[in-house]
């Protein structure tokens, strides 16, 4: 860590902060070991690497779908189990949609979940389509929508409940890059506005430096973080940003990393 | 879409209705001008003609008869959906309930109707054991179809519950059954014929013992009676019975299922 060009300031109010996490699978495959990782309040950190190298698993052990074999997850503040689903959205790889609900029916789902009341919870999706600009398909199938559409839908439901932290598993891969590349600015804009915390799952080296203030590097085999950067970059960041040199050179040294993470296993 | 394109379609549906009326007709002719010249007698082979004008001249027999073929088979077929559904969502909730019983619904299944129709005879009314007859037949594509949708939900749609603390019902009610609706009714869909099918073959088994009143039990005495005419017309009855059936079920089935489900969507994206 000590050669790292941006060292990270330890910071303490970490929102969350996995530490010495290992995940093994019935099948005996080591998805993770020794793990550290701390998600701090109000960051957008991605977590970058190869496919296999356990960022999702990460990514679900956080969100509760997956439960660690060795290590803990610690929560700031008091949260309890209970309480903690309410402060987590989730966007998954695909828009994961249900295809039987219309658009607002389907952004509707975890306030519905939660018991919300029905006028509070209208009010809600209305504002949460409106953030993603799709207030004129509320009532539109997910069929009828491009995989852009159908992703902003699903950025839209878990940002309906407003959560502390948003987590998102490679969610514009499948995109074309023009679609990306709008998404990336909006969700910049949403992130801003909404002053709520990302961890972003990716392997795309260029998408991680546009939007994160800090990169968690990972390896594979077993998966763990190897190197962390921060990106002091400032926001707003646009399409000024995304042709800087400040910015090739950004991606320039997080590829280097990630290739040393790749070679050795540590920078 | 292009104009041509669009005129070859319309041409194709034109074609998917007016080949098979034609091919009827062909049929038809050829049957009532085989039977006319080759003077066949009624009592082997009638023709169409003298099938219709029995139909029409022994309808208050023969409609009363389909009525009760019909109000069995659709009995039969609710009592299927409501049994295949409800034990479908049972099995799936309770894993002991369907380690416990599967196997017994599967013996239910494979084991002819016809066979077990006679012993159902034996301790129940007669009408009582044909409806059992129906519902034996009908209830299992409905519960194995139920079962298979309702294990073929989307794995990130559950999880995406599971994170928002969705209870068992949450799931079942919002996630499960919908899911499961395209399976529901495919199952439905063939309980409907088949339902059918139990009727009539509980009606012929029954038929010796002479109380029923249904088209299958006209047909067997018609039989007995060489009045083919009125069995070949009691037969007409029983397949636009079950057109009726099927089509009627597929209507429900695009219905359902249009605004959303791959298999019900029709022309271009």
């Amino acid at each position: 860590m000590s050669q790292l060009p941006a060292p990270v300031p330890r910071s303490t109010s970490a929102l969350v902060a996995l530490r010495g996490v290992a995940k093994a699978f019935p099948n005996g495959t080591q998805a993770l070991a020794g793990l550290d990782l701390e998600v701090r309040q109000g960051e957008f950190l991605s977590l970058l690497g190869p496919s296999g190298c356990g960022k999702s698993t990460a990514l679900r052990i956080i969100a509760g779908l997956s439960e660690p074999t060795a290590g803990a997850v610690e929560w700031g503040g008091p949260a309890q189990k209970a309480e903690r689903r309410s402060r987590i959205g989730f966007v998954f790889q695909e828009p994961t949609l249900m295809p039987w609900a219309d658009v607002s029916a389907n952004v509707r789902l975890p306030l519905k979940l939660a018991g919300t009341p029905t006028e509070a919870a209208a009010a809600r999706v209305d504002a949460a389509l409106q953030r993603v600009g799709l207030a004129q398909f509320a009532h539109v199938y997910p069929r009828e929508l491009s995989g852009g559409m159908r992703m902003r839908v699903s950025i839209a439901r878990a940002l309906v409940t407003e959560p502390e932290l948003l987590l998102m598993d490679e969610p514009f891969a499948a995109l074309d890059e023009i679609t990306r590349f709008a998404l990336n600015d909006d969700l910049l804009r949403m992130w801003q506005a909404l002053r709520t915390t990302i961890v972003f799952v990716t392997h795309s080296v260029f998408e991680s430096v546009y939007l994160s203030s800090r990169i968690a590097v990972m390896s594979p085999r077993p998966g763990r973080v190897v190197t962390e950067r921060a990106v002091e970059a400032p926001y707003p960041r646009g399409n000024d940003f995304r042709t800087s040199a400040d910015y090739a050179a950004l991606c320039r040294r997080t590829s280097d990393a990630l290739a040393r993470a790749m070679a050795g296993g540590s920078p | 879409m292009n104009p041509a394109s669009s005129r070859r379609e319309r041409r194709d549906r034109a074609l998917r209705v007016v080949l098979p009326v034609v091919v009827l007709a062909i049929v038809l002719a050829i049957w009532e001008a085989a039977v006319r010249s080759l003077q066949i007698p009624p009592y082997v082979l009638p023709g169409p003609v003298l099938i219709w004008q029995t139909l029409v001249s022994d309808w208050a027999l023969l409609g009363q008869s389909l009525l009760v073929t019909l109000t069995t088979t659709v009995e039969g077929f609710l009592l299927a959906a409501v049994g295949g559904i409800g034990l479908a969502v049972l099995f799936n909730q309770f894993r002991v309930l369907e380690y416990s019983l599967y196997p017994y619904a599967v013996i239910l299944q494979v084991t002819p109707v016809i066979a077990i129709a006679p012993l159902l005879l034996v301790y129940l009314q007669q009408p009582t054991a044909v409806l059992v007859c129906a519902w034996i037949v009908a209830f299992f594509p409905v519960l194995a179809n139920t079962t298979l949708g309702l294990n073929s939900v989307d794995r990130n749609l559950g999880e995406l519950f599971a994170l928002y603390g969705a209870s068992r019902l949450d799931v079942l009610w919002n996630l499960k059954l919908p899911s499961a609706l395209p399976y529901i009714l495919a199952g439905l869909r063939i309980a409907g014929g088949l339902s059918l099918v139990g009727a009539v073959a509980a009606e012929i088994a029954a038929g010796s013992a002479g109380a029923g009143s249904g088209l299958a039990f006209r047909i067997t005495e018609s039989g007995y009676r060489l009045n083919i005419p009125r069995m070949f017309a009691a037969l007409l009855l029983l397949s636009i019975a079950g057109i009726v059936i099927f089509y009627l079920l597929a209507l429900i089935n695009h219905l359902a299922l249009r605004r959303w489900h791959e298999s019900a969507l029709q022309g271009e994206r």
